[in-house]
């Protein structure tokens, strides 16, 4: 192997990818785009949870609950029935996630101290959604109990991510998974498209190696990729003002490892495939949904079964997504993220690794 | 020139042998989803379950251990440690050991025994935002249960008695209300994938002149394109959602009228934005990087994971015109709520108009961009 033969592989490689510029500038935009539209819109803050009321009793303790309600921030009075008939359709039509029912006798039972019967029925059809509605609902209607305090006070902190501000823990994970999708996209069609053009014959005739080519179509790509997360990881800090609060060169480098082991898988099944359509297809099929769904990003690994979590420890995000929020959010350094690096270091070389085998020169 | 019928079926037919003549291709067609239906059906859970608790107890009482073993009972916590000390604690936590933490003051009994207000330290990983929340929620109603029964003099005097039920989906099993979500994604990234390349594909291999040069109209052509992979997608989708109903035991209410248009609307939607795609790339490698673009704002913003109420009203509108948004609607209110088509016409009008408008753009470009190299 030398380097003058593996340079001019990446200078061939970056040659090529500046003649399609339109796929070039998508590479640079894409993750930067993405983040900031995310970043924007999405937010699992859940507020102002449409709530019908079906007051019976139309005391003041009955108003006096239904203003707990409100005043809690979390819900807003989108309708008053009239009539017990109206909560069914209510339902059925969307027009509110719960309607609270507060029986003719309300008042006076709260004051024989019986204990006053209210009926909440939810919309659970949006699951995610009607969990944390419930759960609200339960905590409001136990601190309408009466004026003695609770015997047991709960105090509450959230640590890392003071508010819960959501965006604070999408961004970073975001970067992970975006970072995933695109750095096997990148390289998927490099090796497939010399098949399909007819240039690996070409190739095959100079005297070059197959690690200088594997390493020298590497190159470009891992710049594109630095580009990408610096982009992404500027956009985070000064766009959505993300606390970057751990160490920025612990991130560079296992930015870089990740980046590496993701380009590698690209290549990987590229030379393996040897077809566009088919790389295109087992690139997405291998890294898109796992980086999405069985990251952690979104979904929880705890609440998985056994298997499928034994499952996402072959998905390289899962590490990524881990190392992004702890050097983001939590401060943490190697000595508690060394499990994730080394496992990208496992991936990287194990990809490298695969990338060169499955890569002939020789023709069939 | 007239829109041939019989052209348009010799041409459907070709595409269909050619996508179908090659084995791995038939795996990533009919195998691939299934078998990520069933991983993903697994893994989109959103319920806390087992979430780890860290416990540092100072107390050590059988009392302290009662509040202990009620977040456990629930389920909705597992004991990932305990320890007497503070820090150790703040090192779960870093190191994720630990999702959760709960501190118990020393003192704690003796407070409780004596009907004076005690209070216990409830710590979170916000870094996980969204098991956080939800995860605050329980433990708040954990704590609440608990000191309730201690009262002196029971737990209904003077109170509110709260009944809570949830409609459609009574456990509030989050998995049936996103594997329907699943479904949509799969059916999306079938339709996208077999179409993105089909048109640049023969441009890239020069076979797209050869094709105008024959009678073949772009109508002809891109109907000849859409219909295989329109019978596929329908073949996978029916196969996939039996195995939803079947393996997940995900409710299936939905009335036939609703579930047929709105599903073949979606699915000639999905390939017109695939064909779209195609037409205006100018080489696979864009193509691909376009679909990846197009691909997942169409998921994150159409509801699925992030509720469309909580997002910036400009956003809420912009959904509007994604087509996932609309279908993932009817989807889940026809598997779950049963709900017909008068309640859900505003949807499937919305997903007629996406998808005539995107075809009649893929027509335009293959008309006006077959100039392109």
């Amino acid at each position: 192997m030398t380097w003058r033969r593996l340079w001019a592989v990446a200078r061939k490689e970056s040659i090529q990818l500046r003649r399609d510029p339109r796929s070039l500038a998508l590479a640079f935009a894409i993750p930067a785009l993405l983040l900031v539209l995310f970043g924007y819109a999405i937010s699992l803050d859940v507020r102002n949870l449409d709530l019908a009321v079906l007051d019976q009793s139309r005391s003041e303790a009955s108003r006096r609950l239904v203003s707990t309600f409100t005043s809690s921030g979390y819900f807003r009075v989108v309708a008053q029935l009239e009539a017990a008939a109206e909560v069914a359709t209510t339902l059925e039509r969307g027009r509110a996630l719960l309607v609270l029912t507060i029986p003719p006798d309300f008042e006076h039972r709260l004051a024989g101290g019986g204990g006053a019967p209210v009926q909440i029925l939810l919309d659970g059809s949006d699951a995610n959604t009607a969990t944390i509605a419930r759960n609200y609902a339960q905590a409001i209607v136990a601190g309408f109990q009466g004026a003695a305090g609770p015997l047991v006070e709960p105090r509450t902190r959230i640590w890392y991510n003071e508010t819960l501000e959501s965006r604070n823990t999408i961004v970073p994970g975001l970067i992970a998974v975006i970072m995933s999708i695109i750095a096997a996209m990148l390289t998927a069609l490099t090796i497939a498209r010399e098949w399909e053009r007819g240039t690996m014959e070409q190739l095959a005739a100079t005297p070059v190696r197959r690690s200088e080519v594997v390493l020298g179509k590497l190159l470009p790509y891992v710049a594109i990729g630095i580009v990408d997360v610096v982009a992404a990881v500027l956009a985070g800090r000064l766009v959505f003002d993300v606390p970057l609060r751990g160490s920025v060169v612990l991130l560079a480098g296992l930015s870089l490892l990740f980046l590496v082991a993701a380009l590698s898988w690209g290549l990987f099944v590229s030379a393996a495939l040897k077809s566009q359509l088919l790389a295109t297809q087992a690139a997405l099929l291998t890294t898109y949904l796992p980086a999405l769904l069985l990251s952690g990003f979104i979904f929880s690994i705890a609440a998985m079964p056994l298997t499928l979590q034994l499952a996402t420890l072959i998905v390289p995000a899962r590490y990524f997504v881990a190392i992004t929020r702890g050097i983001f959010l939590k401060d943490v350094g190697l000595a508690v993220l060394w499990p994730e690096a080394l496992a990208l270091l496992v991936f990287a070389v194990g990809a490298v690794g695969l990338a060169l085998r499955s890569f002939r020169k020789q023709l069939a | 020139m007239s829109v041939s019928a019989g052209r348009i079926v010799e041409l459907a037919r070709k595409e269909l042998v050619q996508l179908l003549r090659d084995v791995r291709t038939r795996a990533l067609i009919f195998a691939a989803p299934v078998i990520q239906l069933l991983l993903f059906g697994y893994a989109v859970r959103t319920d806390i379950r087992d979430t780890a608790l860290f416990v540092v107890d100072h107390d050590r009482t059988t009392t302290s251990q009662e509040l202990v073993e009620a977040f456990v009972t629930t389920g909705a916590f597992r004991l990932a440690g305990t320890s007497d000390r503070s820090d150790a604690l703040v090192r779960a936590l870093d190191a994720g050991r630990a999702v959760a933490g709960l501190e118990i003051p020393p003192g704690f009994t003796r407070a409780v025994e004596a009907g004076r207000p005690a209070a216990v330290q409830l710590l979170f990983d916000g870094a996980e935002s969204n098991t956080a929340t939800v995860a605050q929620g329980y433990a708040v109603l954990i704590v609440g249960d608990y000191a309730r029964a201690r009262a002196p003099g029971g737990v209904t005097v003077g109170g509110v008695d709260l009944r809570m039920r949830a409609w459609f989906n009574p456990t509030l099993e989050s998995r049936i209300y996103n594997v329907p979500g699943v479904i949509a994604l799969l059916v999306l990234l079938l339709c996208l994938t077999l179409t993105a390349l089909a048109v640049v594909r023969e441009r890239e291999f020069g076979t797209l002149d050869q094709l105008m040069v024959t009678p073949l109209q772009p109508p002809e052509f891109l109907l000849g394109k859409t219909i295989p992979v329109a019978l596929i997608a329908v073949v996978d989708l029916a196969v996939i959602t039996v195995v939803a109903v079947t393996w997940f035991g995900i409710p299936f209410r939905a009335p036939l009228l609703v579930m047929l248009p709105a599903s073949l609307l979606f699915i000639l939607t999905g390939i017109a934005m695939g064909l779209l795609i195609s037409t205006m790339a100018h080489t696979q490698q864009e193509a691909f990087m376009t679909m990846f673009l197009v691909l997942l704002p169409s998921i994150i913003l159409s509801g699925f994971f992030y509720p469309i109420a909580s997002m910036p009203v400009l956003f809420q509108w912009l959904t509007l015109a994604n087509p996932v948004r609309h279908f993932l609607a009817v989807v889940r209110a026809a598997f779950l709520r049963g709900e017909g088509l008068e309640g859900l016409w505003v949807e499937v009008t919305a997903l007629a108009i996406i998808g005539i408008a995107t075809m009649g753009a893929a027509r335009w470009r293959l008309r006006h961009g077959s100039g392109a190299t």
